[in-house]
This record gives structure tokens, sequence and C-alpha cells, in this order.
């Protein structure tokens, strides 16, 4: 039973962790490099999204401003630090990227402090099935997570924009050859992945409570989930969130909960050794 | 004041043995570490657990410290097979927070959030207040030691084929360059010289905890080596000495603004080295020593 409970947990912050982890994706396949802002920019969203809360608004809406919120700031620091470096390559971008998730952070922890702070949302009773307990905001949030997970889907399936993105994903030049403007598809990946990382950050945050580290700690999970699923693949991501969630939940019980946050980094090592391109492939989106 | 200088310049240079490691693999072969606190703990408490725990002389836990986190810069080489940069960054950093977390939860080995103190520092007791100048002077003979080893390698045949790689992979291999394994030697090189470093730190401050081991001193390394110039050793030493003088000098200005809390002040100091960090890779990539490429020697 124990273990069932494990498994319902596991998929309830699978989903939420999906959220960010196809942000995460979506950017690396158009802009091809690893962007570390993601740890700073999720705090960024769960703070804004902590802000709207606190004014009134609902789950929603809050939700709404840490998507802006972290779009904006991720899209201004990929313009203005990020993407002039990818000509020189992958790597000057990420290193820049550590130290704008660097300054994202601080930025936060000058106004916010260091202290944890809750979203006080109303308490409700958890509800049982059999003797599995979910609580109802957990089903709020997973809700919400994947109305917006299936959001992204559509937009990326049927809309002339989403195919857009999807064809500079797979051949940038030939995109480009067919009259697709690469900046204009650079600017929306970065605007909507860092939209989703923010969104990420604040469900994640919405059952326990959040700080300037809280982007910091979902890290690993979030790169672990992307190259699981083939780093580029927002499929990928998904089923990477799932299983990376799964797993965390069951290490708890394996060897205890301080070393949750290392199942990330045991199952990148295994994938990379096993199957270095992702159990859907790199480049399907 | 004389103390605090010395103790600046001490910590200056185990940083300019940090960014000496980084330099031989970004610099060198176009690799990344982002792991690299990783790295410089593990040597830390390899020395430190040897020395107080087991009794062993100073020197024997350095050596141990060099040659465990080199083996541990190997390892983590060998699960990211092909060694593709972003995959590498990603792998690095978690290496990084892992071990972190052990270091911060094995309690029965490393005392865990508490930190290991007391640990033996080289003719400490009968030094007295000397302490401190003598143990300058060995980073500094570290440090030469390093610097002129990783300079050789720089200009060697060996130092061209990494710098080859670090320019075009696939044509160093259709060169007949076994590019993994270059990758590989050069990377546990560099890991075995920021263990090196952890040593040396935790002997001269005798104290050693997962809280000092923060991904922050990454970031510092690399605003030192990227500030210096990348691809040159004298660079990354430079570069080190500028970011010590930016983080006090930074403290001083920061101490200065009224009605700044401490939390605050610490923000303000990770800001502006962030910041710096971005600046210099936008505006000024080349550092303040650029890269030398010297010609190829001529065939006869």
């Amino acid at each position: 039973m124990i273990v069932v409970q494990a498994l319902v947990n596991g998929l309830v912050s699978g989903t939420l962790l999906a959220v960010p982890a196809i942000g995460f994706t979506a950017m690396f396949a158009v802009l091809r490099f690893p962007n570390f802002a993601v740890s700073g920019v999720a705090t960024l969203g769960a703070f804004a999204g902590y802000l709207a809360y606190g004014a009134g608004l609902q789950m929603a809406g809050s939700l709404a401003a840490a998507f802006v919120a972290a779009g904006l700031a991720g899209l201004l620091f990929d313009k203005i630090a990020h993407l002039p470096l990818v000509k020189e390559g992958a790597l000057p971008a990420a290193i820049a990227s550590i130290a704008t998730g660097l300054v994202l952070e601080n930025v936060v922890r000058l106004g916010f402090g260091n202290e944890p702070r809750g979203y006080d949302r109303p308490i409700a009773r958890d509800v049982f099935f059999g003797e599995i307990r979910v609580s109802p905001q957990q089903l709020e949030t997973m809700g919400l997570a994947l109305a917006l997970m299936l959001a992204v889907f559509a937009a990326l399936a049927f809309t002339r924009i989403g195919k857009a993105m999807r064809a500079t994903a797979d051949n940038p030049d030939l995109a480009a050859l067919k009259g697709i403007r690469p900046e204009r598809i650079a600017t929306l990946a970065s605007l909507i992945g860092m939209g989703l990382v923010g969104v990420g950050g604040m469900l994640l945050g919405l059952d326990s409570s959040i700080d300037p580290l809280t982007g910091t700690r979902i890290l690993l999970s979030l790169f672990a989930a992307a190259v699981l699923g083939g780093l580029g693949s927002v499929p990928g991501a998904v089923l990477g969130a799932f299983l990376i969630g799964i797993a965390e939940e069951l290490s708890v019980l394996v060897v205890g909960s301080q070393y949750r946050a290392a199942v990330g980094f045991v199952a990148i090592l295994a994938v990379l050794t096993l199957r270095p391109r992702g159990l859907l492939g790199e480049r399907a989106f | 004041m004389l103390s605090y200088l010395l103790f600046i310049a001490t910590i200056g240079g185990i940083y300019g043995l940090l960014a000496l490691s980084l330099n031989l693999i970004w610099g060198g072969a176009g690799m990344v570490n982002l792991g690299l606190a990783g790295f410089f703990a593990v040597g830390a408490y390899a020395s430190a657990l040897l020395t107080t725990a087991g009794q062993a002389p100073i020197a024997a836990g350095w050596l141990v410290a060099f040659v465990a986190a080199g083996i541990a810069g190997l390892t983590v080489t060998l699960s990211t097979t092909r060694l593709r940069e972003d995959y590498l960054a990603i792998v690095t950093l978690g290496f990084a927070e892992v071990v972190r977390l052990v270091a911060a939860n094995e309690i029965w080995l490393t005392r865990g959030t508490d930190g290991i103190s007391g640990i033996p520092g080289p003719w400490k007791r009968a030094l007295g207040p000397d302490f401190n100048g003598v143990y300058f002077l060995i980073v500094l003979g570290v440090l030469l030691v390093v610097f002129f080893v990783v300079r050789r390698i720089d200009r060697a045949p060996y130092g061209r084929a990494l710098r080859a790689i670090r320019e075009d992979a696939q044509v160093a291999e259709v060169a007949g360059k076994n590019v993994l394994r270059f990758k590989t030697e050069a990377f546990a090189l560099s890991a075995a010289i920021a263990g090196l470093a952890g040593a040396l730190y935790g002997h001269f401050t005798s104290y050693i905890a997962p809280d000092l081991f923060l991904p922050l001193i990454t970031v510092y390394i690399f605003l030192a080596v990227a500030s210096g110039g990348t691809g040159r050793p004298a660079g990354a030493l430079v570069g080190a000495y500028l970011v010590m003088a930016l983080l006090e000098s930074s403290r001083f200005f920061v101490e200065g603004i009224p009605g700044v809390t401490a939390v605050q002040r610490a923000a303000l100091k990770e800001l502006l080295i962030a910041v710096a960090l971005i600046v210099v890779l936008r505006l000024k990539p080349s550092g303040v020593l650029p890269e030398r490429i010297p010609p190829a020697p001529r065939s006869s």
C-alpha cells in the first residue's frame, strides 16, 4: 500500500515537473544551448505567482502572472546575454545562463530575504480512494498542469506558429528557406519556454514553501526529466518527468528523503550510459 | 593588516589553482566543468579525513586528494561517453550537488553539516603566528609547479591536439587523434588539480563543511578564467587575483551602503559577481591576456 501511495505521489509531482521540463527542452530544441537560468527563472515565477495570489488573484490568474513574469525575464536575458553568445558555441551561452540564474535568484533575495514563504491556500480535507490519500489541492494543481500541457501540445501540433517552431527545431536552415523567421521563433521559444519554467516553479512550490533557492532545488530533477526523455523532445520531457517523479518518491522508501535530490543525477548517468539519446530520441517533437 | 593580506593572497592562490584546472579543459579542450566546487570538495574531504581520522601525514593527504578527485573526474567522464558539451555541463553540475548531499548526510564519515574541524596545518604549532606566511609560500610553490606543468602541456604537441579538438573534434578524429582519450585525460587531470586545491584549502582554514562548497565557487572560477583570458595559463592566474580583488573590494563597497541587512549584502555581492561574469563574456570574451596560439613547428 505504501508503494502505491508513493506511486500516486510520484504521478502528481511528475505532472508538475513536466511543465518546466517541457519549457527547458523546447528552448534547447530551438535555441541549441542548455539554459541554466531556469533555476532563477523558476524562483522568479514562484514569487511572482506568490505576489499575485496574495493580491487576491485566483490560482489560474496567479499562474498566469508567474508565466508572464518568468517569460519576460527569460526573454530579456536571452536577448541581452545568451543568444549573442550562442554564435560562439553552446558553452559560452550556457555559462552566461548560470550567471543569469544567480542574478535572478539574488534579485528575489534582495526583495524577499531568505525566509520560506507559503501560499496560504485554504485548508481542505484529504480525499481517500481506498487507502490512497490525495489532497484536493494536489488534484487542482495537477489539473491545471495537465490543462497547460495539453494547450502546449495542441499549439505545437495544430497552429501555424507551433509547426514553424517544430520546423526550426528540426532544421533551422530549411525552415528559414521556407520563409520562417528564425529570430521570431527564438523569441517565442524563450518567452514560452521560460514562462512554463516560471509556472513550474510556482506549481512545485505550492505544496510546501518558496524561497530564493526554490528553483535551484528543482534544477536536477528538471534536467533529469529532459535528458531521460531525450534533450529537445517535448513528449520525452513529459515521459521523463513522470519517471523522475515516481523514482524520486520510490527512492524515499529505499534510501530516505535526504537522497531524493540525487535520484535525478543517477538517472542522468544511467540514461547517458545506456541510451545516450534518451528514451524518445533527441529530435522527436 | 599583513595577516589579512596573506590570507587573501593564499585564498587567491587556491582560486588560482582552480582557475588553472578549469583553463586546462575549458581553454584547452573546450569542455566545461560546472562541478568544479564538487571536485574541490572531494579533495578537501579526502585530505581532511585522512589526516584527522586516519592520522596520516599532511603530504599523504594532499596526494590522496589529488588522486581521489582525479578518479572522480574519470568516473564522471566515463559515464558521459561521448562527452558532448551540453551533457557534460549537466552531469558535472549534478555531480557537485551530489557531493554536497553526501557530505551533508553521511554523518558517520563527514560529520554532516557540522563539518570537520581541527584539520592540521603543516608545522602549525611550531610556527605560531608565522603560519599564514609559510602556508602562503607553500601554496605559491604548488601553484608555480602546477602552472609550469599546465603551461608545458599547453605548448607541447599534446596541448595542440587538445586545441585541435576544441576547434573541431571531427577533424582531429580524422587526423588520427583519439579524441575521447584526450578529453578524458585532460578532464581527469583538471579534476585532480581542483582536488589538490581543495586539500590546500582545508589545511589552511582547518575547517570544512558542505556549505563551503557551494556552486558559487564555480562561478568565481569561471569569472576568473573568462576575465583573465581563456586558453592561457597566465591569464587564469591573473583572473583569479582579479576575482579576489573584486570580492574583497565589493565587501567594503557593500558594507558602506546604509540600511541594508546582512542577507541583502550577501545577495548584492553575489549579484555583482554574476553580472560581472555576463559582462565579461559579452564584452571582452578574450580576457585581459588573450590566448596566443604559437605557430606549429615546421616539419623537416
